[in-house]
């Protein structure tokens, strides 16, 4: 599995096509009482990166977590390549945080620790860890407390550490706010070499630039509801839906 | 999964320190004596029992505790042999099946201490019972044992005999500590208070501050010691042979002599009347 | 009351002559101490942990249960163990009653609550941070305790501290059940304890101190070896 190459990456994706790499139907969170998320029909298509707006607590990271599963639906059940999400398809899965999560051991071990997880031999972690990362540029803090990072070294760990494990999806939170302009370009080129090599990406930003330079289409959530999913251009230059609109011009805050 | 292996680090750690500490117990030759804190406090044990070990290569491990209890881990099986003063408690021990037979091994002598104040103004005195009595008149502070050791029966039959309820005078001018003899002089000494002590631990004792012996020379206050042997047929986890064998040692005539020759500043403290 | 000078003089001369007594006395403490401690954190750091991942019913009052049993009274433990050891007791035919080994079960149940209470703490609190992580990963409830544990090493190392620090400093329950048998079961506390009821305060306050020192210096080799494993070795 860990030596899949491009051509075996998705094998059933051309036969089950139909249903799309993510989908579910009637989907629903609610939580005392209060609908967090109602999602009549979501289907993620492979390809380009898509990208999750919407203004603050629209439930944009609750969509990720529940397309990850991390969380249960109230309501409704995902799908990836049209069979339920179980653990072993959620393994196929990856997600980057919006504050990194680093385990109190070195930058290699990080790296090494998601290989382990994945069932890669151990012979072949260190090695698999140092080439990823020397595509970050993180080789020369291989041996350096992971904890002891900087913030952009840190998100880039974590991506470096999502991407050890050849996800089919990867989903991040956010992954760039309150970085520097170098951290952030750096991971965007981690981002961009993941989808050129077949990773699907479903990335939450506030960033119109960044949705801009990354984004294939757009998936525009408010209140919980999903008010249209289009492609990045069309949606940045006419977005179909009232919300997105005002969210564009900088109305929509909640 | 790395799966750090610092447990079994641990468990090797652990393996290792066990196996340090548990046969050290199946190899040796030993017996355990129930006594009394006096005994080892006077440091009496300390110089007889290596005679004793050397001559017969049974080593002698001694808990010392309060005579009370140590009647009482006797009677649970816990210790070979009993060695004790408190004779008609000892002799109760035997009547009951506990023990197989008591013997006289030794007497020492107890004594009243007091501060050099002497509020009660018994100082010099040899009528124990009335010192006693006059503590109760001027209530004066007595620190006592109250742990029902040998030393504290002997206390309480002292009083009785002045005519005393020290029941009623509990936690007034009458002190129980409910501690050993050296804890209880330690207690007593920093509350000014009279204690009655066996002349052994006294005269070892390191930390007397200004008392005085005010009381001493009293038939009454004669205190006999008495060993025994655990009864194997209650117990049979006792080892009766090497028991025996520490009994007779103690009783005969080498035990006897070790106890006679053992002096603290040129004083004998205890004085051997086994047979 | 010139006891402090007298004992400094004589915890002086005890250490730096090397007294054979007081060195079989502090090594049988160590050891003791040291084999409850580890066996406590074998049974408690698991357990521990254990509480801190998995929900079921009374868990809550279990949680409450062991933060008490923090609180144990060496006296009781003690009194307990030699009841269960004593010849009259269930477990009378190990012949474990006066020997190190009764010593090392009363400590051990002294210590494991502390370690487990702590452990459950630690690892709660990084679980809190680390469980989305974990999950991403694939590493589901049970499997992430060691890696919780690991993780967490720097702030179990302040539990197995404490522990240990209850440990060597106990007197009640190991007096009980070890009985203070000189050169069986005579440790440090014990020694102390009898050196005060001799009224040789003096020497009782320089074990006292050689009981601080150990103490010290144990610390000082666990936040040493922290500082250290934080900046260089890490692999």
């Amino acid at each position: 599995m860990f030596d899949r190459t491009m051509s075996t990456l998705h094998p059933e994706h051309s036969i089950r096509a139909s249903h799309g790499l993510l989908s579910a139907s009637d989907l629903t969170v609610t939580l005392d009482g209060k609908t967090l998320l109602d999602i009549p029909s979501i289907r993620i298509d492979a390809g380009g990166p898509t990208i999750v707006m919407g203004p603050n607590g629209a439930g944009k990271s609750l969509l990720l977590r529940l397309l990850h599963g991390l969380v249960l639906p109230s309501r409704g059940s995902i799908f990836m390549q049209g069979d339920p999400l179980d653990a072993k398809r959620r393994r196929r899965q990856a997600m980057v945080f919006q504050s990194p999560v680093i385990l109190r051991r070195s930058v290699r071990a990080n790296v090494e620790f998601a290989l382990a997880a994945h069932g890669v031999p151990r012979a072949r972690r260190r090695s698999e860890a140092i080439r990823l990362l020397t595509v970050a540029g993180l080789q020369d803090k291989a041996r350096q407390s992971a904890p002891s990072l900087s913030g952009g070294e840190r998100q880039k760990l974590t991506v470096v550490r999502a991407l050890a494990t050849r996800p089919e999806v990867l989903f991040l939170d956010e992954p760039t706010s309150n970085l520097d302009p170098a951290s952030v370009m750096a991971i965007e080129n981690l981002i961009m070499n993941a989808s050129a090599e077949g990773t699907k990406i479903v990335l939450v930003t506030h960033d119109i630039g960044q949705a801009g330079r990354l984004g294939e289409d757009v998936l525009f959530l408010h209140q919980g509801r999903i008010t249209e999913q289009t492609p990045l251009q069309a949606f940045t230059v006419s977005p179909k839906s009232q919300e997105a609109a005002a969210y564009l011009s900088g109305e929509l805050l909640i | 999964m790395t799966r750090p292996n610092i447990f079994n680090f641990l468990a090797a750690i652990a393996l290792g320190a066990l196996t340090m500490t548990l046969p050290a117990r199946a190899q040796e030759r030993f017996i355990v004596v129930q006594s009394t804190t006096s005994t080892q406090n006077s440091g009496l044990l300390d110089v007889i029992l290596p005679e004793f070990t050397s001559k017969t290569g049974i080593e002698v491990r001694v808990v010392a505790v309060g005579t009370g209890q140590a009647i009482k881990n006797a009677e649970n099986g816990d210790g070979d042999v009993l060695l004790v003063h408190a004779k008609p408690a000892e002799e109760k021990f035997v009547a009951e099946g506990w023990g197989v037979k008591r013997y006289d091994v030794m007497y020492n002598d107890f004594v009243l201490v007091g501060p050099a104040a002497d509020p009660a103004g018994i100082g010099g005195s040899h009528d124990v019972v009335a010192s006693f009595a006059k503590i109760s008149e001027t209530a004066s502070p007595f620190a006592s044992r109250g742990d029902d050791s040998g030393t504290h029966k002997a206390e309480l039959k002292l009083w009785s005999e002045a005519g005393v309820d020290v029941a009623a005078a509990s936690g007034s001018w009458y002190r129980e500590t409910g501690s050993g003899m050296g804890a209880t002089l330690n207690t007593g000494i920093g509350m000014g208070a009279y204690i009655l002590t066996d002349r052994a631990t006294w005269i070892s004792f390191g930390n007397k501050g200004d008392y005085e012996i005010s009381v001493e020379g009293d038939p009454r206050l004669f205190n006999q010691y008495g060993v025994i042997l655990v009864n194997p047929e209650k117990h049979p986890s006792v080892k009766a042979a090497d028991g025996q064998a520490f009994i007779d040692w103690l009783i005969g005539s080498d035990g006897q002599a070790a106890i006679a020759a053992y002096k603290i500043d040129g004083k004998q403290l205890f004085f051997p009347n086994a047979g | 009351m010139n006891n402090f000078a007298e004992s400094f003089s004589v915890s002086l001369r005890l250490v730096f002559l090397g007294d054979a007594e007081l060195w079989a006395i502090v090594l049988l403490s160590l050891q003791v101490s040291l084999t409850a401690v580890i066996l406590a954190c074998l049974i408690g750091m698991p357990f521990g942990a254990m509480l801190a991942v998995t929900r079921f019913p009374g868990r809550r009052p279990l949680v409450v249960t062991v933060n008490a049993l923090m609180g144990l009274p060496p006296v009781v433990v003690g009194l307990l163990v030699y009841l269960m050891l004593s010849n009259s007791g269930p477990l009378g035919v190990l012949q474990l009653l006066y020997t190190p080994s009764a010593m090392i079960i009363a400590q051990l149940i002294l210590v494991a609550p502390i370690i487990a209470a702590l452990t459950r703490q630690t690892v709660e609190s990084l679980n809190e941070e680390y469980a989305d992580q974990l999950r991403s990963l694939g590493v589901t409830h049970l499997r992430s305790v060691p890696t919780l544990l690991w993780d967490g090493r720097f702030s179990l190392a302040t539990a197995v501290l404490a522990g240990f620090g209850r440990a060597i400093a106990e007197v009640g329950a190991v007096m009980i059940v070890g009985g203070n048998i000189n050169h069986v079961t005579r440790v440090m506390t014990t020694t102390i304890a009898l050196e005060t009821s001799k009224g040789n305060l003096a020497l009782a306050l320089a074990l006292g101190a050689i009981l601080i020192l150990i103490a010290l210096a144990v610390n000082a080799a666990v936040t040493l070896l922290d500082a250290v494993s934080r900046q260089v070795s890490y692999v």
